[in-house]
């Protein structure tokens, strides 16, 4: 394989799944290449879970395929599960057990030689910063230290693939820094899938995300491309003086302006010409005493709500 | 991979406080009745004497100490099943589990003979409290291993129908309670059936026991508990596959 194509480590083809007569995941297809981060982003319930399930085996799909490194997963659990690290929902912990004895579990029921593990486990606590706590009892640790070790039970065994199912959930600010940074790290060396419902994880950590709702894919892309997606063009300016409202409309490239507050407009204008130039030259002779110019920025929020708005807008036109 | 699970069933177990407070009343409450039946095999020993062929203390010790045992496991087995697969699916480390390089075989082996190494070391005492009396009176040693291997098969039996059960359910309640009832059920069933031979008696653990109880090896007996262990423990590993199939 060359250099300049990274090998893709895991390949889902048409995944469907059904709980009794309710068709939860209806063909979804999803690839991911090594050194990726995907994001798997909807709201709760969208199926997320179910899906992650199916790629770690945990759950069989009705039908489709699944590859990991190649390997098919219903027709080669067992090798191709070495292949994988999974945190689900709520981690795997054995509350009783030490944070050492714990993950040297998970290492070996990985396959790892006992004589490798020793040095995995050092490698692994150093990463997820739990030096500290390895002789420990797990449910002794806080809910912070908690969701590391699962993420350490994850990559101990150094998989191809990591599977994190919303792992940033129910941490403070603080920690949820850190897993971020963990996260990026990991998707330097790995493949990483994680869902979340938090829009600023994907802004974070993410090289693309794919949208889920009511167990379908409803859009895939770049997380940085899809922030443009309906971005739209145009800023708010605050003019200690302003000028009516017909002169400001008046300028060149200008499409529509909106008075916010007595000294606030909110300018629109055609993505490929920004009047702000010619506005704040105007400003300059005129003496509107420009105090702020912010450009509109499309959040992932206002980009999730218009996908997924616009996905139900076409789901009813069809019904 | 089996040892590994077992292992680990084990260390988690031993982790654990109740786990040690169990062991602690039940070796009080086995030392109270090896006592008792001491105590009253002193009182009756002048009469015994005078019989022709008269009971050794094996027999009116040691084989009651074990029947005894035998009961005691039907409530004890359940209350430690229950935790193998209910209780993992409930706290969600069975997830652990399955998405690991492991099939069924390994999962269910693994927790099966964990709890049968525990199970074997609580009951150690038994054997070595009734060999102290070796000091001071001759033991039947025959008797003895067959009831040990009488026991050995029964806990087997009892933990392969507990973690079936406990692999129905995610309520560790109701996994503990299910494998009660039908421990006990089949026991009742046993000792109500009047005929000599109703199929209760064959498909009850403890009647098959009684033989091994009163010295008696019976290759039938010892193959009825085998045969009824691996039925359970085939069960449970279809019972696991099936879990994946359907959520």
């Amino acid at each position: 394989m060359s250099k300049a194509t990274p090998e893709t480590t895991l390949s889902a083809r048409n995944l469907t799944r059904c709980f009794g007569n309710r068709q939860v995941i209806h063909n979804i297809s999803l690839e991911l290449k090594r050194g990726e981060v995907l994001g798997l982003l909807g709201h709760n319930g969208a199926g997320k879970s179910t899906t992650l399930q199916m790629l770690t085996g945990c759950l069989l799909p009705d039908s489709g395929e699944i590859e990991i490194c190649g390997i098919n997963l219903s027709r080669q659990p067992m090798l191709a599960k070495t292949h994988i690290g999974y945190l689900p929902e709520t981690p795997p912990l054995y509350r009783e057990l030490s944070v050492n004895d714990y993950l040297t579990f998970a290492a070996r029921l990985r396959g790892m030689k006992p004589a490798a593990v020793a040095e995995a486990l050092a490698q692994t606590m150093r990463r997820c910063g739990l030096e500290a706590a390895g002789k420990k009892i797990i449910g002794t640790l806080s809910k912070g230290y908690q969701q590391r070790v699962g993420i350490a039970q994850a990559i101990i065994h150094r998989p191809a693939v990591v599977v994190l199912d919303e792992p940033t959930v129910g941490l403070d600010p603080e920690q949820i820094r850190e897993i971020r940074a963990l996260i990026r790290e990991l998707g330097n060396a790995y493949s990483v899938i994680l869902s979340t419902h938090v829009l600023s994880e994907v802004e974070s950590v993410c090289d693309r995300v794919e949208i889920m709702q009511h167990g379908k894919l409803i859009y895939g892309d770049t997380s940085a491309r899809m922030q443009q997606h309906g971005q739209v063009s145009g800023f708010i300016i605050s003019l200690r003086k302003p000028p009516a409202l017909s002169e400001l409309e008046g300028i060149a490239g200008v499409s529509s302006v909106e008075q916010i507050s007595a000294t606030q407009f909110r300018v629109l204008h055609a993505p490929d010409d920004n009047p702000s130039g010619a506005l704040l030259t105007l400003a300059e002779q005129n003496g509107w005493r420009v105090e702020q110019l912010t450009p509109l920025q499309a959040t992932l929020e206002d980009v999730f709500v218009k996908i997924t708005g616009a996905e139900k807008g076409t789901a009813e036109e069809i019904k | 991979m089996i040892r590994l699970l077992a292992m680990r069933e084990l260390r988690s177990l031993l982790a654990m406080p109740s786990t040690w407070f169990v062991l602690a009343v039940l070796q009080f409450i086995l030392a109270w009745f090896f006592l008792a039946r001491t105590e009253a095999f002193l009182e009756i020993q002048p009469q015994l004497a005078q019989l022709a062929n008269p009971p050794g203390v094996t027999t009116t010790v040691a084989a009651p100490l074990f029947n005894t045992v035998a009961l005691l496991l039907m409530m004890l087995v359940p209350m430690f099943t229950t935790r193998l697969v209910a209780e993992e699916r409930r706290n969600q480390t069975f997830t652990l589990l399955l998405s690991a390089p492991l099939s069924g075989r390994h999962i269910v082996l693994g927790k099966f003979f964990g709890l049968l190494i525990f199970l074997v070391m609580l009951m150690a005492g038994v054997p070595l409290m009734l060999y102290t009396l070796a000091l001071g009176t001759h033991l039947d040693h025959g008797m003895m291993l067959s009831n040990i291997i009488g026991l050995l098969l029964l806990t087997a039996s009892y933990i392969a129908l507990g973690l079936y059960v406990s692999a129905l359910t995610t309520q560790p309640i109701i996994a503990a309670i299910g494998a009660l009832a039908v421990l006990v059920g089949l026991w009742l069933a046993d000792i109500g059936a009047s005929a000599e031979n109703s199929p209760w008696h064959f498909i009850s653990p403890l009647n098959h026991f009684q033989n091994f109880n009163a010295g008696l090896l019976d290759s039938g007996d010892a193959a009825f508990f085998v045969l009824f262990s691996i039925f359970f423990l085939l069960l449970t590993m279809r019972r696991i596959h099936s879990n994946r199939i359907y959520g």
